[in-house]
């Protein structure tokens, strides 16, 4: 870790849902991490990463906006970059793979780029915060940190698709990944058993298919419950919003369906941590998260 | 409800199924229908031909049944065939080539109306959602 005086820098790419609905997300990053002496720094100028890698081998124009922000990341003389944003993460990253290994289609992008100053030449790596906690900081060193343990808390990791598919981006086991778990742990709470956690959500049908989420989330949500989970934890803003926001949806299909409040891996940090609820931004979830922690003795 | 399927050597070689196998970057032939694609489907349900059964329609060249079929619009990507298949096919990858195919054709046949979402709709959806709707869904 370096000098241990002097707090650590890292370029946080936040994307755009971080600095709209998932503004709970994007504060309770930058304050955990403040908290582990690692300053997190903008990146300057990035734009939106894309969301959704194309599948089509040919569609060439949805690398544009990724592999600009890989610029972006050169031009902040770095080499590296860490985003909290499963979706981000994942869009980010498999562009990188891709213009890696297809010199090309490298080419083709920074020829449409003509108005940038750098080029790319794949030489940036993309991080996910989790991996970051994991490979550079250390679940152990991560828990000294802890001022307020999660003590009796029992949480339901949900990964969903982008932080495990496809196997090139993952950074933990396809079907049984258990970072989350782990990170958890060192912040003393319990991790339940979820056999959902690597389900998809629905993503994007929330716009105009919101029966489909409705039934998503009630499997999902169903599952955590039924392992007597307090709550459920994310690293996507698409599917907190599915799963939290979503949920009266899932109550009219199911009435047995019972809530649960969804709250980011980040914010389980904060509160940890001990930050305060500024921090936190409780306020932002459909479903309040503060009795479920309070029946904990945790808030 | 009877359906008569004819099946000629010209459309499995045709150039459509050229197209499909050049845009997924995958070898439709390779599928040998064990089904564990479909079994481990999240969107199964909500589909109205299952992704086993789009691979076969691919080998086959049955052009209009897959464009037509529902389902192209009700995969979501999550990967989960492509992470399960025995044979590494990306599935998901071929349900992309059938979307596009769909979205190039020149005839603006989005399948997404945004228009048609209220005011207070677009305004709670989240970028994220909108973006990636509006990337898989729309000319």
């Amino acid at each position: 870790m370096g000098n241990e005086n002097k707090p650590m820098k890292l370029i946080y790419y936040p994307g755009c849902t971080l600095k709209n609905q998932a503004r709970n997300f994007d504060v309770s990053t930058i304050s955990s991490m403040a908290e582990l002496d690692v300053e997190v720094e903008e990146l300057e100028r990035w734009n939106c990463c894309g969301t959704v890698h194309a599948l089509g081998s040919d569609n060439i124009m949805n690398r544009v906006a990724p592999v600009t922000n890989l610029i972006r990341v050169k031009e902040a003389n770095a080499s590296e970059f860490m985003t909290s944003c499963a979706m981000c993460y994942n869009t980010l990253k498999r562009a990188n793979i891709d213009v890696k290994k297809r010199a090309d289609a490298l080419e083709t992008i920074n020829e449409f780029l003509y108005q940038e100053e750098t080029k790319y030449a794949g030489d940036v790596d993309v991080l996910h915060l989790l991996e970051y906690l994991r490979d550079r900081i250390g679940f152990d060193k991560l828990a000294e940190k802890v001022k307020k343990p999660l003590t009796g808390l029992r949480v339901a990791c949900y990964y969903g698709c982008l932080l495990v598919r496809p196997k090139e981006v993952a950074f933990d086991d396809v079907e049984n990944p258990m970072v989350m778990e782990n990170l958890i742990r060192a912040l003393g709470a319990t991790p339940v058993p979820f056999p959902q956690k690597t389900e998809c959500c629905g993503a994007y049908h929330t716009v105009d298919k919101p029966e489909i989420i409705a039934e998503r989330t009630d499997k999902i949500m169903g599952s955590a419950h039924e392992e007597q989970a307090d709550l459920v934890v994310v690293s996507c803003p698409l599917c907190a919003f599915n799963l939290d926001f979503r949920q009266e949806d899932a109550r009219r299909l199911n009435p047995d369906f019972h809530h649960l409040p969804v709250l980011y891996f980040t914010q389980l940090m904060a509160l940890a941590f001990g930050c305060d609820d500024t921090a936190l931004r409780f306020d932002l979830h459909h479903i309040d998260p503060k009795p479920a922690l309070v029946g904990r003795g945790l808030a | 409800m009877t359906t008569t399927i004819h099946i000629s050597s010209a459309r499995i070689g045709s150039p459509f199924v050229a197209k499909l196998e050049q845009i997924s970057g995958q070898n439709l032939l390779a599928c040998y229908q064990c089904g564990k694609c479909s079994a481990g489907c999240p969107m199964a349900a909500h589909m109205d031909v299952l992704p086993n059964q789009i691979i076969r329609l691919a080998q086959l060249g049955m052009k209009e049944q897959l464009l037509a079929a529902r389902s192209i619009w009700i995969c979501v990507s999550c990967l989960t065939c492509n992470s399960r298949c025995p044979k590494e096919i990306k599935i998901a990858e071929i349900f992309e080539a059938l979307r596009e195919t769909v979205l190039r054709s020149g005839n603006r046949d989005d399948h997404l109306k945004i228009q048609e979402l209220s005011p207070e709709a677009r305004g709670a959806l989240p970028p994220i959602a909108m973006i990636s709707a509006m990337r898989k869904q729309t000319s």
